[in-house]
């Protein structure tokens, strides 16, 4: 969802309970003479479009939905405020979750409870991704490999089916909860909004190969979610 | 006749699960690469492993999100007129 496509209804309505706008880069020099200029529907739509990816990231350094949220708009104010100082050095974007990412830290230092970079390392202890029970042994003529029952099975009837679809995205949502805060915020970033690799390492600080790690685990635990779901299909059947 | 090792047999399936999102991301070297799409042609529990990676990653991106409350946003659009004089 382009912030500077007014005619698309999607940046008014998005809330809770709406699926993340794609979010492409962004035109810049032609969204920010908008802003500038004053242009209501502009600011709306960037508004909208950039604040759940915000909270999200506003997460990392607070502790409470409510400080979040007032981190949020703190730092839309300080846009407004400040755009005209705006040089491009970076893009719109990147300068906004700049602000964001400073007041964020300077509150949740307040608050006692800031996400101290090293934190963003890969967790060393983590197990294999996927049970090893899964895979034949060492004294096996193939080891390493599925077992029989093991094996994954395709995922039957697929999430193009209605029912099955809602009930995928419900499981998903509830899982991306439950990951460790900063798996959830990686997989968040990249998956549901569809930042791209090194936007997501650049607004997190976090190098390429950390990030990378904390992606697989996170998709891995979704995916092992979703598996127990469409297992559970498959025992139901007649 | 060589005893190299028929493509795809060097790479067992516990190793492809713990690589997928290196390579779906791009990111592996040449011949890992190369060894695993072997692989791939082998090992139908990979291949639905992959799709189900796959599947995972692209129903997240309809997964509904939270965004900042209307009245937090009609604020905003309110402090955003005021500023620009044409509230």
């Amino acid at each position: 969802m382009q912030p500077q496509a007014p005619e698309t209804p999607v940046a008014r309505t998005a809330g809770p309970g709406l699926p993340a706008p794609r979010v492409p880069p962004p035109d810049d020099a032609a969204l920010v003479d908008r802003l500038r200029s004053g242009d209501e529907r502009a600011f709306a739509e960037v508004v909208a479009t950039w604040s759940p990816m915000m909270l999200r990231v506003a997460r990392s350094h607070l502790s409470t939905d409510a400080s979040c949220e007032e981190v949020v708009q703190e730092t839309w104010l300080a846009v407004v405020r400040g755009l005209a100082g705006f040089e491009g050095r970076s893009s719109l974007r990147t300068w906004v979750f700049r602000i964001l990412t400073n007041l964020a830290k300077t509150r949740g230092v307040r608050e006692a409870r800031t996400v101290p970079m090293s934190s963003w390392g890969p967790d060393s202890d983590e197990p294999r991704t996927v049970d090893p029970d899964r895979f034949r042994g060492k004294g096996d003529a193939y080891p390493g490999h599925w077992t029989p029952l093991g094996s994954p099975a395709r995922w039957e009837p697929g999430p193009e089916q209605s029912a099955v679809a809602a009930e995928t995205r419900r499981l998903l949502a509830d899982a991306l909860h439950g990951l460790p805060e900063r798996q959830r915020t990686v997989v968040t970033l990249r998956d549901v909004h569809g930042l791209d690799s090194d936007e997501v390492c650049g607004l997190l600080a976090v190098t390429a190969a950390n990030q990378r790690v904390l992606l697989h685990r996170g998709r891995a635990k979704l995916r092992t979610v979703l598996e127990h779901y469409y297992r559970s299909l498959e025992e139901a059947q007649p | 006749m060589t005893d190299a090792p028929a493509p795809g047999t060097t790479i067992s399936c516990q190793e492809v699960v713990e690589l997928v999102t290196a390579y779906l991301e791009g990111q592996l070297d040449d011949t890992t690469r190369v060894e695993l799409e072997a692989h791939l042609d082998l090992c139908p529990g990979c291949v639905d492993y992959l799709d189900q990676m796959r599947t995972t990653i692209s129903e997240l991106g309809r997964v509904p999100v939270e965004s900042l409350s209307e009245q937090a946003q009609d604020e905003l659009l309110a402090a955003f007129r005021t500023f620009h004089g044409t509230g």
